[in-house]
């Protein structure tokens, strides 16, 4: 996997997003973008969930 | 044979001098037996003060004469601070002293008395010297006997509240004559280490007479000069030491000295478990804006799905597929007539049709004769009329032309 921080990702994903939102793309670009966006979503959400669950183990542990 | 002479004043004048440059005797403590107090009109105050071995004149101007607290009489045992220098009309030298005491307690008060305005007006004991104590010592040194209750109580205190420090102990005796040379060398002990946070000076409760190296000049102006905090804890709570102006922190006893210096795990814990969750909960907070900043991210990519794209595309194809299905239809429809003509046509060639009309199809060895040349006299011939067949033979050949 990509080594890309959270923060590194959403800034991506607007990126993303705006590119997209342009249009003027072809149906090739405008999948590839899409399947980069998804991607990106689904791995910041992925370390959220990490995050968090490592965050409430560690409290847990106090 | 005679030397260089001096006159009587030279002499006695040189005598002086040698002996006003004597730090010891400019500032001293004297302890003896009082003989012949005299006071004149004058107010001054002449006297002898002696021991068992020895007799020292005094003289005491008024101004300090006014300040006793007590009538000193022959036979009375005192303390008198003073200089020694010399009276050069009598030829003698005698004590100026400034101060009196009886001996005993009162004597020792004065002189604790004296010591501490002495390093006050040094400004040994300003607030504005003290210094914090370090919140979270490692190592606290500790200045007091190997074996009194006091290092038991300290130990035991410093063990419940915070565990985890060092303590380097520098043992000196805490009473006696020795007592305040070994605290001062225990002390410098300490502040020749470098991993020291913190110092205990401490002894437990005793007379004012036990506790009273603790009011000594050398252990004060030591203490003064700690490198690291210092913390006192001398004796009961009623009892102050000039120790205890010179230390950062004056506690009340051995066991109060180390109350302050650490600080109480259980609080410290307690305090902790709040920072703990405070962080916790600011981190998720953290996580959670991240959360909604992707959230908001996420609702805007799925409405830019090429979804929708792709169906109208689709549509186009659809739409594209079926005119090409409609032309392709139509040219086969076309075909299908020409095809339905070609056959009419083809029907009107069928040689049925030509032998329903009475004509007859030769074959030879199943080829078709077209010509007489092709025959000869005895060839057997297979002849297809409209309904049926038959063979024949060649009776004779007529030449074509």
């Amino acid at each position: 996997m990509e080594d890309l921080t959270l923060e590194q990702a959403l800034g991506e994903l607007e990126q993303v997003i705006t590119q997209l939102d342009a249009g003027d793309l072809d149906l090739n670009q405008v999948l590839a973008l899409y399947e980069r966006g998804q991607w990106l979503a689904r791995r910041c959400q992925q370390q959220l969930d990490e995050a968090e669950l490592r965050i409430e183990q560690l409290a847990g542990n106090g | 044979m005679f030397g260089e002479s001096y006159s009587v004043s030279e002499i006695t004048a040189h005598i002086k001098e040698r002996l006003d440059s004597d730090p010891t005797i400019q500032d001293l403590w004297v302890r003896g037996e009082i003989l012949n107090w005299s006071q004149p009109r004058s107010g001054h105050c002449y006297f002898t003060i002696k021991d068992a071995g020895a007799a020292i004149r005094a003289v005491m101007w008024r101004f300090a004469a006014d300040h006793l607290s007590f009538v000193p009489q022959d036979g009375q045992a005192v303390l008198a601070h003073g200089k020694v220098s010399v009276y050069a009309p009598q030829g003698s030298y005698q004590l100026y002293v400034d101060a009196l005491q009886p001996a005993g307690r009162g004597a020792l008060y004065a002189q604790f008395e004296a010591v501490k305005e002495r390093l006050a007006a040094e400004g040994l004991f300003e607030t504005s010297r003290k210094r914090p104590l370090v919140p979270f010592p490692t190592t606290v040194g500790v200045v007091t006997s190997a074996t009194g209750a006091a290092l038991r109580d300290i130990l035991h205190v410093l063990g419940r509240r915070w565990p985890i420090v060092q303590v380097v102990l520098a043992p000196t005796l805490v009473q006696g004559e020795q007592a305040p040379s070994q605290i001062v060398a225990a002390l410098e002990l300490l502040y020749g280490r470098d991993d020291i946070d913190l110092i205990i000076v401490a002894r437990g409760g005793g007379s004012i007479e036990d506790l009273w190296a603790f009011n000594d000049e050398q252990v004060a102006r030591t203490l003064a000069r700690s490198p690291v905090p210092t913390i006192s804890g001398v004796g009961h709570e009623t009892d102050v030491t000039i120790a205890d102006f010179c230390a950062d922190v004056r506690a009340p006893t051995p066991s109060a000295a180390a109350e302050v210096a650490v600080p109480d795990q259980a609080q410290v814990r307690e305090s902790l478990s709040g920072i703990q969750k405070t962080l916790t909960e600011s981190a998720l907070a953290y996580l959670h804006q991240k959360a909604q900043r992707l959230g908001d991210l996420q609702q805007r990519l799925d409405k830019l799905s090429p979804e929708l794209r792709v169906v109208r595309h689709r549509q186009q194809v659809d739409e594209l597929a079926s005119a090409l299905q409609r032309l392709g239809e139509r040219s086969i429809q076309a075909r299908r007539e020409r095809l339905v003509g070609l056959v009419g046509r083809l029907a009107g060639l069928d040689p049925n049709a030509t032998l329903a009309r009475g004509y007859a199809i030769v074959h030879k060895q199943g080829r078709i004769v077209q010509s007489a040349d092709q025959l000869s006299v005895g060839d057997e011939l297979d002849i297809r009329v409209a309904r049926g067949a038959f063979r024949a033979d060649v009776t004779s050949v007529e030449e074509a032309r």
